[in-house]
């Protein structure tokens, strides 16, 4: 549960980028979340309300763009998307992929003011 | 009355960015004085200490040793640890459910990095919180031990496909506990096709001779190389 310390990072991110664009009310906060980035978006939320609580993030809601694992597969020679997060494997010609391109990202991308 | 339209603050960035620049400073300091670090991480129970006490015993004629060890709230395994010879740090985590670069950093205030060759961070038994903590580690090794079930490499893909290792641990229990190597392999394979798949046994004599073999090739091959990003 490690939700609760990525809520506090999150908050404090935005709490400096609302204060620097002299912002005083934050109301959405856009996150794109890898599929691989071991974070779960319901513990995630429950945890944001408490670390949001008293700062200009209190009112805001958190949309996730959950992203897919991308591999680099050596035989295709291009990147592909996995179907299954458990299986890594190329969808095109089933050989074994272990290069992730992405699928762990952990990203703030923007904030939203009402 | 405010009419002023709805902006759009753009930030784009990773939210434990701060935690992976640390994390890159360590990986640089440790390159710089030639320390090859070792971030190990698997579930509660698995095996990180007993691999590491008979691990750190056999390399220490060779190799000047060090670890640090995360545990919530005990210092038993530091304790252990301590027996084999090496240089061993607790790292209490209290209620944090894994190590973050910061707290590495502050816990080697002290030492000489200079004096180490090999340095072992035990992470937290826990195979989900860990995986997102980058440490500056050259390698970062998963333990599943036999009497865990083979499918746990299913049930945790983002530390699984993340590992450079897998150890199997335990492996002198694997006929009473009716372990299926096979599968555990191929489950392995499923999340991680590359990492190589070691079996060990901490207690078995020689049961830690591939593993020490992988991370001497490692560690000769990396003192040769700049650092990389994990």
């Amino acid at each position: 549960m490690h939700e609760l310390s990525i809520a506090y990072n999150i908050v404090n991110i935005a709490s400096t980028a609302a204060a620097e664009a002299g912002v005083d009310e934050i109301s959405a906060v856009h996150l794109r979340i890898g599929v691989l980035a071991g974070v779960v978006a319901d513990a995630l939320r429950f945890s944001f309300a408490i670390a949001a609580e008293g700062t200009p993030l209190a009112k805001a809601e958190l949309l996730i763009e959950e992203v897919p694992v991308v591999v680099f597969c050596p035989h295709c020679n291009a990147e592909q998307t996995l179907p299954n997060p458990r299986l890594f494997r190329c969808p095109r010609c089933n050989q074994p992929c272990g290069q992730i391109i992405h699928g762990r990202e952990l990203e703030l991308v923007a904030l939203e003011t009402p | 009355m405010n009419y002023e339209a709805k902006r759009l603050i753009e930030i784009r960035q990773g939210v434990l960015s701060k935690n992976d620049q640390l994390a890159a400073e360590l990986r640089q300091r440790f390159h710089t004085f030639g320390v090859f670090v070792v971030n190990l991480l698997s579930s509660p129970g698995a095996g990180k200490t007993s691999l590491l006490e008979a691990t750190m015993r056999t390399m220490l004629s060779e190799y000047r040793v060090a670890a640090l060890v995360g545990d919530l709230a005990t210092d038993n395994d530091a304790r252990r640890l301590a027996r084999s010879g090496g240089l061993v740090r607790q790292i209490q985590t209290g209620d944090m459910c894994h190590l973050e670069a910061d707290i590495v950093a502050r816990h080697l205030e002290g030492w000489n990095l200079a004096e180490i060759d090999l340095l072992f961070i035990e992470n937290v038994g826990n195979l989900v919180c860990p995986a997102g903590y980058d440490l500056g580690e050259a390698a970062r090794v998963v333990l599943l031990s036999t009497t865990e079930g083979e499918d746990k490499p299913l049930k945790y893909p983002a530390t699984f496909a993340t590992a450079d290792a897998v150890l199997l641990t335990k492996m002198d229990l694997a006929g009473p506990v009716e372990f299926d190597q096979e599968l555990a392999e191929a489950n392995i394979r499923a999340i991680n096709p590359r990492a190589p798949i070691i079996a060990t046994s901490a207690r078995r004599a020689g049961g830690l001779e591939e593993w020490i073999a992988w991370l001497r090739t490692q560690m000769n091959r990396r003192s040769a190389t700049p650092p990389d990003a994990v």
